[in-house]
């Protein structure tokens, strides 16, 4: 029993040994060719942004670069479980190929790619040529023993033993059978070196970490400021509004009382007064109510919450809505405010007379796309001051981001792209 | 007239009560749950529902879907649908089987306790009884990307508003104090400008406004 296992742990060993060997030649075939082909292509590629043509090329040869990067992240996990994390930022769909470029060339993980690649293209082949050298070069080692020395009359270098005469082309055999013995062990673990490798240059390194730290820390505080700022507001309104009112309303009632027997005729007057400013402090709450959490969308959710909304738009609007459950409660609310202000902007500013909303969720990549396109002229920009930023630091503290699309003439298209799984 | 109520807040459920038997209804149920309503309009078949649109269990729109199922079962039962605020989106889903007999209001319209049960009345005799909100809403909406809309007078504008409300000429008449031959004029008029084919049937009117005020939408 222990006999069995144990020579079907060599035979599996064994089994291991040949499919490494097989593996890294087969990877080292491709690797070669496709690592200076990627390189080439995006230096040529980068090198033509100037004149132009490379802002159409570069974001395909960069997809490209990526397709061969995430086939390697998926042999590495399958063959040896060493995962390679893979931190591309999103890109928006269907923006302009200038939008990809300028994207795409300044996420650190197309630089990382583009460093991979030489390091891949020669360490990187060597390593996953080696578990195959070293399983072949002893098969040299027995050749040589067996008579192959004679061809070479002049003496002939096999590692370190030089061959002269079937001695020494024994002591080459006995050294085949050092190495085989080696690769026996080795071989797997040499693919895997090759695997960690390409982790080591490939994969997101401290300074990504800490960008992302940043990052958060950045989002949160815009979090933590707007919802500060938004308890102000709701504080400040309610003091004014609604409390102000109840508080008069009391008052005129504890008239009305004293009034009551004295002079009924104004009594009447006040107590429809409080009337007016009990229906007065309802439609302010509702108001608050409606800047905090819509009803329709505590209700009904996102897609009959933007309907609602598109409802209440002065522009004909057209909302088209894929999403199979909901999301989570906050990315509902800050993709609703979005779309909300998106919307408001659109109103405003575009000139437009017809709005189209889409919102779908793609589930295979757990993200929530909501474009917003009107037909008004257009011009519209994100940065410091427009009313835009203020819709990516919202999204932002969802890792969500916005892209615009807007030449001047119109259409304008928003594009809002926010990480969520559906519940 | 026999009344099924349900409204999960205790204090407006209990004046609610209060205000409808004051003006001589019979209150078969007054429920606080979803469910509970569901059972009562299946079982005690009542001349009127009023119903909340937030209820328990589930606090969203739970009323509402009671309402319009409800509805399915037993074409045009009528239903007034109270809300903290309304919607253009679920008005049109209450007009949306075009059987009349249906309300949305806002739960503030209770403070007008004349109004409030005139609309009740409206409802359960086959009519419409639409919140002016959401009416403006509509009416907004449309004369911002309408001509037609925009070449109704300021008066004729107020009478569609309250044509489309589900009231009756007599009483527009009556809240404008002015005759009902002066409303008949502007109705006539405004049914001229839309495009509207005139019709005696009050529930037929307003409905052709609505579908008008909501068309290719």
């Amino acid at each position: 029993m222990t006999i069995a296992t144990k020579s079907g742990g060599d035979s599996a060993r064994v089994r291991g040994v040949g499919r490494a060997a097989l593996r890294g030649l087969g990877l080292a075939l491709v690797v070669l060719p496709g690592a200076v082909l990627c390189f080439t292509l995006s230096v040529v590629s980068i090198a033509l942004i100037p004149i132009g043509l490379g802002i159409v090329t570069t974001p395909w040869v960069l997809t490209g670069v990526r397709v061969f990067a995430d086939w390697r992240r998926v042999l590495a996990a399958e063959w040896y479980g060493v995962r390679i994390p893979s931190a591309y930022r999103p890109l928006p769909e269907d923006a302009n190929p200038w939008t990809r470029t300028s994207g795409m060339l300044r996420d650190p993980a197309t630089w990382r790619d583009l460093r991979w690649l030489p390091v891949d293209m020669t360490a990187g082949f060597v390593t996953a040529l080696l578990p195959a050298a070293l399983l072949l070069y002893p098969l040299e080692g027995f050749a040589l023993a067996a008579g192959l020395w004679r061809v070479f009359p002049d003496g002939y270098w096999y590692g370190f033993v030089p061959v002269t005469g079937q001695g020494s082309a024994f002591a080459a055999a006995a050294l085949g059978l050092v190495l085989l013995f080696f690769a026996h062990f080795l071989t797997p673990r040499l693919l895997e070196g090759h695997f960690l490798l390409t982790r080591a240059v490939l994969g997101s390194g401290q300074r990504e970490l800490a960008e992302r730290v940043r990052v958060l820390t950045e989002t949160r505080r815009d979090a933590v400021d707007t919802s500060a700022a938004e308890l102000r507001r709701i504080e400040r309104d309610l003091h004014d509004g609604a409390q102000a009112r109840l508080v008069a309303m009391g008052m005129d009632l504890g008239t009305v009382e004293v009034l009551l027997e004295k002079d009924p005729e104004q009594a009447r007057r006040l107590l429809a007064q409080a009337r007016q400013s009990s229906a007065d402090a309802l439609a302010e709450l509702r108001d608050l109510v409606r800047g905090i959490h819509p009803p329709v969308l505590a209700e009904r959710g996102l897609g009959d919450a933007v309907r609602a909304l598109a409802l209440r738009l002065p522009v004909a609007t057209e909302v088209e809505v894929d999403l199979s459950s909901r999301p989570d409660a906050p990315v509902e609310s800050a993709a609703y405010f979005a779309v909300s202000e998106v919307l408001t902007n659109a109103v405003k500013h575009s000139g437009a007379d017809r709005i189209w909303i889409d919102l779908h969720h793609a589930r295979a990549e757990g993200m929530l796309r909501i474009s917003v396109t009107d037909n008004g002229s257009g011009g519209a920009v994100t940065g410091a001051g427009s009313g835009l930023a203020g819709i990516e630091r919202r999204l932002g503290t969802f890792d969500g981001v916005l892209a615009v699309s807007s030449p001047a003439g119109g259409p304008t298209m928003v594009t809002m792209e926010i990480p969520c799984a559906l519940s | 007239m026999r009344v099924v109520l349900a409204e999960d807040l205790f204090l407006l459920r209990d004046g609610l009560v209060r205000l409808l038997e004051a003006y001589d209804f019979e209150i078969a149920a007054a429920v606080e749950t979803g469910p509970e309503l569901a059972r009562a309009l299946a079982e005690l078949e009542p001349d009127v529902a009023v119903v909340d649109v937030r209820l328990p269990p589930t606090h969203t729109d739970e009323g509402l879907q009671c309402a319009l199922d409800a509805r399915r079962n037993r074409p045009g039962l009528p239903v007034l649908v109270l809300s903290q605020h309304v919607e253009q989106l679920y008005a049109r889903e209450l007009l949306a089987d075009g059987s009349g007999g249906v309300g949305y209001l806002l739960k503030d319209r209770v403070f007008d306790a004349e109004q409030f049960v005139d609309a009740v009345r409206r409802v359960a005799a086959g009519g419409t009884a639409m919140d002016p909100q959401v009416i403006r809403q509509l009416l907004s909406r449309r004369a911002a990307d309408d001509r037609p809309l925009g070449r109704l007078t300021p008066r004729e504008r107020e009478v569609l508003e309250l044509m489309a409300q589900g009231r009756t000429n007599a009483a527009i008449a009556e809240k404008l104090v002015v005759t009902e031959r002066a409303i008949a004029k502007h109705t006539s008029n405004i049914f001229a400008k839309l495009g509207l084919e005139v019709s005696d049937d009050d529930n037929r009117r307003v409905l052709a406004v609505l579908a008008y005020l909501d068309q290719d939408r």
